[in-house]
Formats: structure tokens, C-alpha cells, sequence
């Protein structure tokens, strides 16, 4: 019996039901793991406020359920999953989904500016690169790639603040928004941009090293091969011959590292997200561990294992349309 | 009238700056601004009424008022004029001030603070559940006197001395037949402090403006106030050098930046303004482990310390050597007339030698397992520090890094460990903070209590008899008692003594002008711009 549906959908069906074992696993085993870290979220508040009796403490671990076995904390909280209920943040007193929401819109931001930047500047000085191997312009873009790629995103992000906002002063050390500027309108996005610039040069830097290298690579391995040549013998011209020709074949490997990158959006930026202080799911995981905060941090990876799904799935997609050798079954 | 007002804010500020000890000619007040300051944590909640710690006083103080505050003169009426106590010390009887209004426009009266008192500050405050024990009702003889009845004595100066920072009433209207530990206000607070609550954006900032009818008339200065929160010590540094932030207090930047910047003419950085919120660098001992319940072999401990070099380059000065469980500023319970352990490497090895420790073939005496606490740099360099020292006098000290749940399940509730260190605040009075790492029978599993497994019932005597005597000068003998006892037989070993800093742009004004300033209410800065 065939149902009467177009590949693509009955492709994207079958891969969705083979992402929830999955996504279950990866929940439980979550769960379990973080389980195993010494202390819990109430050890973590006691902390936090220097002290407090014994009668305090059992109160709040009855109030958060943290007295029961852990099997029973986990059937709770997958029942509740189930129903896509995340529960209750008890470090920053708002629903889990709350959090993650108002959390979800910077991280995404900042991950797509810097991603998009990375990726076209990338391919686009990989291949130039390649082009002129070997030469002047090569040598400088290599070694500017060398150096984007052994430099660590934390210090680059300090040289840069020292640099453009404590010595020139040109723009903002942190933060998203002026705070108690109360922008509206164009001034508000201008505002949001200028407090982005320096993050989203920080993380494409590094990115965008690693395409550099990987497009001059992968270009210069198809500019050698048969097909190649024989277009040229066929009279392409130069741009047609890069574009048509080889381009679309050097990318392959480009967008394999493009989806696995994707995939670690949420997590890759803790450490931008932690010294320009930006709200976003970087620097609230890295919190929620520090507060064994369990609701919270099993959220962000929810939405995590949801995304590298997906991307998983895009990148298929795009092998497809980028190598008609490659069928989707 | 105006007139009259200038000439007193006039004379606070020069009074300010002539406590700073800094020249700075008084000049005249300007109003307005926005002040922004720099906070590392955030804030699960903002109701100091329910919790006690120098973080929620840091925001929370500013909008919610306690009954009695701390100044350089000694205690100052806030929400209380007068108090006094009966012949028996069994009940304290409150003023409180007349005409003032919650910042929903309710007026605070007794009942406010009797609702507090037994609903908060007895059953779910820290610390204060323990001072208020023996507290069985809180009577409103009318609406601006409270009668608080105990049912031991209660010694006046331990009372007062709490209520700074365990004596915050919250609005009655407003918490009465809720839940109070899931009320929405816990993070919304409502108090009668000279700035009113605005937002709480969570991962960025809090914000609060000035209260227009403020009962001290003609306060507060500034518009608005800013709570920024920068986790990375390096980002807040740059972030003060880019004049984003103006303040940064408990040691907010990295030591090497606190240098740093105190070379830096833009801004005073010092220890200045937290006299009531001293903290001890500590060395905890294990007695559960028979060589360190050998009182020979932890006074060989200490004679391995050198502590001036520990506070020279760990503290960076910042710092002195520490007297027993009482600091300095502890006021007349405080005494310096205890045993020191002075430096000398020779004579700690002679002192384990004679305590049964010989060195074995490779110069090890025994082996100990120490936990750092994970309470930022400089507590971090005092464990290493405390491991390189006790590997000069034959003792290999392994270092345990743990994070902070790990850490404080491993010392306090598992006892996993044979040394620890970490800092601890002294919060007034002892009896309601150090004396808790001394007096036996604590609960299992409470954090910063004697988990030590140390029990002497001589001391626990004398910590009872203190925490109810009525006669100030008998009390402060009878810490100085304590203290002596203490720095003889070294159960916790307070090694060095030390005040907070914090780094402040000069353009604030009258900053750092109480003993415990970044948990006031601020109503008298102003931003010179």
C-alpha cells in the first residue's frame, strides 16, 4: 500500500519518527547524568546566600520536589514533557518556557548574523584563495585565517572591548540594550546593532577561519579534477568555470561543517555570550549548571536536540539539490 | 525651607568627604542622573525579609527599609525612632516612625512589622530564625509601637545589632493569606526606601527610580538606579573603564584589576564602607580525623602560615591577620589580646615532630585532602596557597576542586574531606554569625556550621551564657573569652581578616559613608554630572 503523498513528505515523516526515540533518549539520559553531579539546585541557592538553617533547607527541597527518588522526579518530568510542559525555573521564579523564549531571539540573532557573515566571507576568500594559490593574496588570507583560528574567542572578545570601547570608546562594553536609555523605533535597532557589533565579530572570526580554510582546500582539490578540464576545453570562461563548475562541488564539505555548526548554535557562544553579557541560551546554560538549575538546562537541551534535528534534516535537503547523485530515500 | 535643606545636604557632603579622608571640597548637590552598578550574580529573590545576603541587601536596600541601619556614629532609627527593653529583657519595645508610606501609598504601621516578624523573620528568614527563636508574639500596643515578647532573655545590643540586616518589615496588605515564599512581590518588592521598584530583566538588569514622596524630604538625589549584571570579572573592569558602570562592590573585578584601578585616578578603590561586612579567610579542620584532632598538630599548621605574605599577595594588601571568630569591627566584643602564630617553618616541623609526625623517606608526614572553596579568586589562592605552605613542613596536601554544590555537600553534609577553606561573614554580632562554626550540635548537612566534628562542651557553655546575657560589658568578656579560647586550641583557624572592596567612579558622590553601604538605602547619592 503506497500513500498517495510526494517523496520529500513521506522522507521528512519517517525522519520524524526517527528523531523521537531519539529525543527521549537523549532526555532520560540527560536527566540521569546531570543527576550525578554533586549537589543539587537547593545546595546551589544556599550558596548564593551565604548560609542557612536546616529547617530552611528541607522546606525548599519539599517545595521542589528534589525529596523524592530520582526515578519519580523522572517520570514527573517526562509526563510532563510529554505535554511539552517544562516546568518551572526555581532560580529565576518564571515558567521554563518563559525563560528559554525571552532568551531564544538574542541567541538566534547573534548566531545567524555571525553564521551568514562567517560562511559568505569565508567561501567567498576560501575560493579567492585557491584561485591564486600559492601567491601574495593566498599568503595573506592564509595567515589571516591561521590566526582567526589559534586565537580563542575569549580573548579576542577582551582585546576588542579594551580596544573599541574603554580606549576609543566607540562602542558598548556589554549588554543588549542601553538600559536606562529607553529607545524606540530606529533608535532602538540602531542601539541593539551597535551593542551586537562587537559579539558577532568575535564569533564569526573563528567561524569564518574554519570556512576559509575548508572552501580553499576543497577548490583546489576540484579545480584538478577531469570534468573540470573539460569544460575549460569546452571554452567556459573563468567565472562560469568557478561558479557552475567547481564552486558547487567545493561546497560540499562546506555545508557538512555549516550543519554541524548549526547544531551547536544554542551552546557554541557561552563564552561571547558570558563577557558582552547577552541574555541569551549561551550564558543561561552555562548559569543553570552552575544553579543545578534541572528544569531550565533540560529545556535548553530540548531545544537543542530539536535543532540539530532539523538541521540534520535541512542539510540532507540541500546535499540533494546541490548533487543530484544523491537521492533521498 | 529650601534654603535650610541645601545648607544640610551641604554639610552631609562635606561630612562625606571628609570621612572618605579624601579632599574634596564640599560642592553643591546636583540632582538627577542615573546611577549604574555592577552586580556578578543575579538575584533569585529580592525580599530580604525572607533572605539574608549581602546580594539582595545590594538591590533590595535601596527600595525596602529595616528598622534600625548602621552608620559611622553608631546605630541609626530608620523605620524605628526609639527602643528599649524591659527590666527582664523578655520584651523589646519599638517605636516607629509616623507618616511614612509603602510605595503602593498604604500606610506602614505596627502591624506590618509584627506580620513580618512572626510570619518571615522567625519561621523563614536565615539567621534570623535563629535569633528569633524565642520570639512568641510581636503586640501592637498602637499603630506605631511594637512590642516584641520573648520567651528568654534577649539582650538589647544583640537585637539591634540584627535588625540592619534581619530587620526589614515587609507590607502586611500585601503578603497577608498569599504563599509567601512563591508571592509575586518577592521579586517585584514593595517597601518605603527612597527608590520604587521598576523591572527585574532577568540575565540583564534591575531598575529602580526615585520615590517622590520619600519620607526623609528633599531625598533622594538621583533619578534612577541601575543594577547591571556582568558575570565576567574582566568585561565589568572594562566596563568601569568605559564609564558604564559606576560602582562595582564585594570584590566584583579580579584582584589584578582591583590593583590596577586603584592606581587609576578616576577611581576610589578601597575597603572604605564595609566595616559591618568583614569576612574571615578560614582554615576548617576535620576533627573527625585523629591527627587533626591533636591540637599539637593544627598549631603546627598555623606556625607554617605566613599570613602577611598572604595578604600581601593574595589580598594585595586589602587585608590583616585575623584574631579568632571575632573581627575588628566587631565593636567592644572584639579583643586583640588572643595568642598569634607567628611564621617559623622550623618550629612547626619540631612542633609535628613532637606530636608523633616524624617525616618519612621522601619528607612526607601524612597526607590530607583539602577542599577550596569555590567563592571566587582570591579564596581559590588561599587554598593553594595554604597547600604550598603545608608542603614546606612535610604535609602533602592534596587539592580537591570542586564547584559550589559539590563543595558544600562534601564539607557539610558528606564531612568528605580533611581540611577546607573558604571566607565567612561576620555579620555584627556572634552570636548571630561565627559562633555557629563553633558550637556543637548543628543540624547535619547546614552550610556554614560546625560540621566539624568538634565538640567542646566548655565552649558551648560559654556561647549559650553569651547569646542571653543582658550586661553589655559582661557579654563582650565573655567573647573575649572565646576568642582567647579559640586562637589557643584552634578548632577553625581565622586566619585573615578582611573587609570587601570596591571600585567607585569619583563621580558618585557621598559613596561608601556608612559601615555597611552597598546594603543602604543610598538616599543621599548624587552623581557629580
Amino acid at each position: 500500500m503506497r500513500l498517495p503523498l510526494p517523496p520529500i513528505v513521506i522522507y521528512a515523516l519517517r525522519r520524524l519518527l526517527q528523531a523521537v526515540p531519539v529525543i527521549i533518549l537523549i532526555m532520560i539520559g540527560t536527566f540521569l547524568l546531570l543527576k550525578l553531579a554533586p549537589g543539587d539546585t537547593v545546595d546551589a541557592l544556599v550558596g548564593d546566600m551565604g548560609g542557612a538553617d536546616a529547617d530552611f533547607i528541607a522546606r525548599l527541597r519539599q517545595e521542589y520536589g528534589l525529596d523524592q527518588p530520582v526515578y519519580v522526579q523522572l517520570w514527573v518530568y517526562m509526563t510532563k514533557l510529554a505535554t511539552f510542559d517544562f516546568g518551572w525555573s526555581f532560580v529565576y521564579e518564571q515558567p521554563v518556557a518563559t525563560v528559554l523564549w525571552d532568551r531564544l531571539g538574542t541567541t538566534l540573532l547573534l548566531m545567524a548574523t555571525s553564521l551568514s557573515l562567517a560562511f559568505t566571507i569565508g567561501i567567498a576568500l576560501g575560493a579567492i584563495a585557491a584561485r591564486r594559490a600559492y601567491s601574495l593574496t593566498d599568503n595573506v588570507i592564509s595567515t589571516l585565517g591561521l590566526v582567526f583560528y589559534a586565537t580563542p574567542s575569549f580573548f579576542l572578545s577582551l582585546m576588542m572591548m579594551l580596544l573599541f570601547s574603554v580606549k576609543l570608546g566607540w562602542l558598548p562594553v556589554g549588554g543588549i540594550k542601553t538600559i536606562a536609555g529607553f529607545y524606540t523605533g530606529w533608535d532602538h535597532v540602531v542601539d541593539v546593532a551597535r551593542h551586537l557589533v562587537m559579539p558577532t565579530a568575535a564569533l564569526s572570526l573563528i567561524y569564518l577561519s574554519f570556512y576559509l580554510r575548508l572552501m580553499r582546500a576543497s577548490v583546489m582539490e576540484v579545480a584538478d579534477l577531469d570534468y573540470v578540464r573539460t569544460a575549460r576545453a569546452k571554452g567556459a570562461s573563468e567565472s562560469r568555470l568557478m561558479i557552475h563548475h567547481i564552486m558547487r562541488n567545493a561546497l560540499l564539505p562546506v555545508i557538512t561543517l555549516l550543519g554541524l555548526q548549526f547544531s551547536t548554535v544554542l551552546g557554541g557562544s557561552v563564552v561571547v555570550e558570558t563577557i558582552f553579557t547577552l541574555p541569551g541560551l549561551g550564558s543561561l546554560a552555562y548559569q543553570s549548571v552552575v544553579q543545578r538549575d534541572m528544569n531550565t538546562l533540560m529545556g535548553i537541551i530540548f531545544l537543542c536536540s530539536i535543532i540539530v534535528v532539523v538541521v540534520n534534516f535541512l542539510t540532507d535537503l540541500l546535499y540533494a539539490r546541490l548533487d543530484s547523485r544523491i537521492e533521498l530515500t | 525651607m529650601k534654603t535650610g535643606l541645601k545648607k544640610m545636604s551641604l554639610a552631609l557632603a562635606g561630612v562625606a568627604a571628609m570621612g572618605a579622608g579624601a579632599a574634596v571640597e564640599a560642592q553643591e548637590v546636583k540632582k538627577g542622573g542615573t546611577a549604574i552598578i555592577h552586580m556578578i550574580s543575579e538575584q533569585r529573590t529580592l525580599n530580604p525579609a525572607l533572605r539574608a545576603s549581602t546580594g539582595v541587601y545590594n538591590i533590595s536596600g535601596k527600595i525596602v527599609e529595616p528598622l534600625i541601619d548602621r552608620s559611622y556614629e553608631g546605630y541609626e532609627p530608620v523605620l524605628a525612632t526609639e527602643w528599649s527593653t524591659s527590666e527582664d529583657g523578655l520584651a523589646i519595645t519599638i517605636k516607629l516612625r509616623e507618616g511614612v508610606n509603602w510605595h503602593d501609598g498604604e500606610a506602614f504601621a505596627c502591624d506590618d512589622v509584627a506580620f513580618t516578624a512572626m510570619e518571615m523573620w522567625k519561621p523563614l528568614l536565615n539567621y534570623s530564625s535563629a535569633l528569633q527563636s524565642n520570639l512568641e508574639s510581636v503586640d501592637c500596643t498602637d499603630d506605631h509601637t511594637a512590642v516584641f515578647n520573648y520567651s528568654k532573655p534577649m539582650p538589647l545590643a544583640l537585637f539591634v545589632a540584627a535588625m540592619p540586616d534581619l530587620g526589614h518589615p515587609m507590607p502586611k496588605h500585601l503578603y497577608e493569606g498569599t504563599d509567601i515564599l512563591n508571592n509575586p512581590y518577592n521579586t517585584a518588592p514593595v517597601g518605603t526606601g527612597p527608590f520604587k521598584f521598576v523591572e527585574y530583566e532577568r540575565g540583564q538588569y534591575v531598575m529602580a527610580v526615585k520615590n517622590e514622596d520619600y519620607w526623609r524630604e528633599g531625598f533622594p538625589y538621583l533619578d534612577r538606579i541601575v543594577w547591571r549584571f556582568i558575570k565576567d570579572k574582566s568585561a565589568a573592569a572594562a566596563a568601569l573603564e568605559a564609564g558604564e558602570v559606576h560602582e562595582s562592590g564585594f570584590i566584583g573585578v579580579s584582584m589584578a584589576d582591583v590593583e590596577r584601578l586603584s592606581r587609576d585616578d578616576r577611581f576610589d578603590v578601597g575597603t572604605k564602607g564595609y566595616e559591618n561586612n568583614v569576612a574571615h579567610s578560614t582554615v576548617e579542620f576535620n576533627h573527625r580525623n585523629p591527627i587533626l584532632a591533636d591540637v599539637k598538630v593544627r598549631q603546627a599548621m598555623a606556625h607554617g602560615l605566613n599570613i602577611d605574605y598572604a595578604i600581601e599577595t593574595i589580598m594585595r594588601g586589602f587585608a590583616e591577620p585575623g584574631r579568632g571568630p571575632v573581627p575588628k569591627a566587631g565593636g567592644m566584643n572584639y579583643t586583640d589580646d588572643v595568642r598569634m602564630y607567628e611564621y617559623d617553618v622550623e618550629k612547626a616541623k619540631a612542633m609535628l615532630d613532637e606530636a608523633g609526625y616524624p617525616a618519612g623517606d621522601d619528607g612526607i608526614r601524612f597526607k590530607l585532602r583539602h577542599r577550596p572553596a569555590p567563592w571566587g579568586e582570591y579564596t581559590q589562592l588561599w587554598g593553594e596557597y595554604f597547600a604550598q605552605a603545608m608542603k614546606e613542613i612535610g604535609i602533602d596536601v592534596e587539592i580537591l576542586t570542586n564547584d559550589a554544590p559539590g563543595f558544600l555537600n562534601g564539607v557539610y553534609r558528606d564531612h568528605d574531606f580533611d581540611t577546607a577553606n573558604g571566607w565567612h561573614q561576620f555579620r555584627s554580632d556572634p552570636a548571630v554569625s561565627t559562633m555557629v562554626w563553633l558550637r556543637s550540635g548543628q543540624p547535619e548537612g547546614t552550610p556554614w556550621t560546625n560540621q566539624f566534628g568538634w565538640v567542646n562542651e566548655e565552649i558551648d557553655q560559654m556561647i549559650d551564657d553569651a547569646a542571653s546575657e543582658l550586661d553589655p560589658d559582661k557579654r563582650a568578656a565573655m567573647y573575649h573569652e572565646i576568642q582567647r579560647k579559640n586562637q589557643e586550641i584552634l578548632p577553625v583557624m581565622f586566619a585573615i581578616e578582611h573587609p570587601f572592596i570596591s571600585v567607585t567612579n569619583k563621580k558618585l558622590m557621598n559613596h561608601h559613608n556608612t559601615p555597611r553601604w552597598n546594603s543602604s538605602s543610598w538616599y543621599d547619592l548624587w552623581l557629580d554630572e
